[in-house]
């Protein structure tokens, strides 16, 4: 054994370790789990797939796998602003880097510190919604509060970080577009949305990529958010699977690990599929360039 | 404010208090000011009449504690440690996590006395837990000088308690705030409409499992409770707002009654009222007759089972039971001391709670307490929905019978 053979082996083994051993081994054990019936602190009893037939019967459980639907197609929205926002970025004036730092600034605090700041926002009697719709003397609406606006306003709310996240992929990505191609693109008449979408964006491929890439994960995981603005709440309305896992085994009133879990595997199940998809399209391009 | 960080944050310092033995580890789960102060009191004395016991006492968020117990319980259990009786206890007493404390009940001359009133509380299976070291009545806080104003008397049945909340809403005050973004509030109102309704028995057996949600019985608590929806007699977006929040109108004298708990007298002090501005009601009859039963949680100490140093963790909780000791801590905290002889504050509130609850016919800890956790949480949600769209009530019903019979099988 050689040197060459022995420090990959090396340099990989702890990050391999501690991938196993807080990513791999909890998920199949959420899986076992997801079989028993466990109060976390008791005896395990195995129920079989009892959990899973007892998902497929529980409304909460389709609110919250529709509001992820709700996530993951909004949440989209951050891609195409994040490119608007970095286009108009994108050019050479006097304070241009301020401006910049000032749009990525929501990226940089804590989603919680975000969730917050909009459920003041929200508040219709103190926040600056309610004074805007008082302005136009109208009484506003509770948005936090009422079934039927209460997950739109916290994906618009989660929206503000993700558009500064894509906006600085593309930002960086518009700094590698060759100003050869445009030149030429601009010789032969391209001009404005067709320039843009037949010269600029394929060289962004690779920054868009990576833009649906995180907001999808970040949709999937939307968590914090909802814990800090309206615990699932209203009744529920605005839960999503990562939260009503959550609130099903480890909140104040959750008892049921093994429906939890079941959950958690659902939710998994998700993931894997836009992994999996992920994956696959990487492999194709590495191919291609090979 | 945020569970997720905070229980965190508990698990790191979980790691960093491992204690010698000889040390008493307490952990207690209220930081506000005056609660901590008042512990930090009762610690102190007793470290003073025990000087060969070194206690490290750690103190947790509130909402924090109630997950993070679950794994300190089995990974490094402390020596004593803060929770609720009633059902609340139940899934730790089921699982061998607490500790039978009944000898301490039988041998100690003022735990085995002193509190005949609240021992069946503190029981499971025949067997006592932990020691009661406060309590505190509900009932319906309001304003005063409103009422006086308007010239409205405390309401004493529920049609003089209608014709109050018409003539608010008339002059346009809302009758009663409320916040139920943190569901417990709802329950409050829920609890207290059921027991003037139908009477202590029934929230027990509804609790117990024993009643289906969509019992006449049950129907008629929510039609009691339609009568005060449908005017649009509570405050709007109280989704929304938290306890807290809900006081903000209550302060600005756009809401003039709000059903409670004693805690909240302080906060309502912090927002700027003043003791001539608030005062206190029992909640009004309903039903003609019906015995008066009250909302009275307690809050507790309990040993539990992995504790290093048993013997003076009883020493500890057998002095906690001490009436002196529950006559000061009760009075810098505003509550009231479960123990029979131990002297109450001569605060209105603390004097009027009381009478409350020394004449009430039954005490109810709480429906969240009451309930097994995960009724509990649906039913509260089922409140919520209620409050917000009165006609699902059937659908919220048949919901609540169908998850009863998941949870009490």
């Amino acid at each position: 054994m050689n040197a060459l053979t022995v420090m990959p082996v090396l340099f990989l083994a702890p990050a391999f370790l501690f991938f196993t051993v807080y990513v791999i081994l909890p998920i199949f054990q959420s899986i076992y789990i997801s079989f028993f019936e466990w109060d976390g602190l008791g005896d395990m009893t195995y129920v079989g797939v009892e959990n899973y037939l007892e998902m497929f019967d529980d409304d909460r459980f389709y609110t919250s796998l529709k509001n992820n639907l709700l996530w993951l197609i909004l949440y989209m929205l951050a891609v195409p602003a994040g490119l608007f926002i970095a286009l108009f970025l994108n050019q050479t004036v006097r304070g241009i880097r301020l401006y910049k730092s000032m749009f990525f600034f929501p990226f940089v605090i804590s989603q919680i510190v975000v969730g917050l700041i909009f459920s003041w926002f929200y508040n219709p009697n103190f926040g600056v919604v309610g004074h805007m719709f008082e302005f136009f003397g109208a009484s506003p609406p509770s948005i936090l509060g009422d079934e039927r606006y209460v997950t739109y306003g916290i994906i618009f709310a989660g929206l503000w970080p993700q558009v500064a996240y894509c906006m600085i992929l593309y930002l960086t990505g518009l700094n590698n577009v060759a100003p050869e191609q445009i030149e030429a693109g601009r010789l032969d008449g391209a001009k404005g949305i067709r320039l843009l979408w037949h010269v600029v964006l394929p060289q962004l491929w690779p920054a868009t990529f990576l833009a649906i890439v995180v907001t999808v994960i970040g949709a999937l995981r939307s968590f914090d958010m909802i814990a800090i603005m309206t615990q699932g709440g209203p009744y529920g309305s605005s839960n999503v699977l990562s939260y009503y896992m959550y609130e099903t085994a480890l909140s104040e009133y959750g008892f049921e690990m093994g429906y939890g879990s079941a959950i958690a595997v659902v939710l998994f199940m998700i993931m894997l599929c836009f992994i999996v998809a992920f994956l696959w399209k990487m492999y194709q391009d590495e191919k291609d360039w090979r | 404010m945020n569970k997720v960080f905070a229980s965190l944050a508990t698990a790191a310092s979980l790691f960093a208090s491992s204690a010698f033995a000889g040390d008493l580890v307490i952990i207690y789960d209220d930081p506000n000011p005056g609660p901590k102060a008042a512990f930090e009191k009762v610690v102190a004395d007793f470290s003073a009449a025990n000087p060969d016991i070194n206690v490290d006492l750690s103190i947790n968020d509130r909402e924090a504690h109630k997950t993070a117990i679950r794994n300190f319980l089995s990974a490094d259990a402390p020596d004593v440690t803060a929770w609720y009786p009633g059902n609340r206890m139940g899934p730790f007493v089921d699982a061998g996590q607490f500790e039978d404390i009944s000898d301490l009940w039988a041998s100690d001359p003022n735990l085995s006395t002193s509190f005949e009133a609240i021992k069946p509380t503190m029981s499971r299976d025949g067997k006592q837990w932990g020691v009661p070291y406060s309590y505190y009545q509900w009932g319906m806080y309001y304003r005063k000088d409103i009422f006086d104003k308007m010239g409205i008397a405390e309401p004493k049945t529920w049609d003089e308690l209608l014709a109050a909340c018409e003539k608010l809403k008339a002059a346009g005050i809302t009758p009663i705030t409320i916040g139920t973004k943190y569901l417990w509030t709802a329950a409050g109102v829920f609890d207290y409409l059921n027991l003037r309704t139908n009477g202590y028995d029934v929230h027990n057996d509804l609790t117990a499992g024993k009643i289906k949600y969509t019992d006449d019985r049950i129907r008629a608590t929510f039609a009691k409770w339609e009568e005060l929806v449908r005017p649009g007699y509570f405050v709007e977006n109280h989704a929304s707002m938290s306890w807290q929040d809900a006081i903000a109108p209550f302060a600005k004298g756009e809401a003039a009654m709000y059903v409670m708990g004693n805690f909240a007298v302080g906060a309502m002090k912090d927002a700027g009222l003043t003791n001539d501005q608030i005062d206190f009601f029992q909640f009004p009859e309903i039903t003609p007759g019906m015995p008066r039963a009250e909302e009275a949680p307690a809050d507790a100490l309990f040993i539990p089972s992995g504790a290093k140093n048993k013997a003076d963790a009883r020493k500890f909780l057998a002095f906690v039971a001490r009436p002196d000791v529950q006559s000061e801590w009760n009075k810098a905290i505003g509550q009231l001391p479960p123990n029979s002889k131990a002297e109450v504050g001569s605060d209105k509130f603390i004097q009027e709670g009381m009478q409350t609850v020394s004449t009430a016919a039954g005490l109810a800890q709480f429906y969240d307490r009451d309930a097994p956790a995960e009724m509990a949480k649906a039913g509260m949600e089922g409140f919520q929905e209620f409050m917000i769209k009165p006609d699902r009530l059937d659908a919220i019903l048949k919901r609540l019978d169908k998850v009863q019979g998941k949870v009490y099988k």
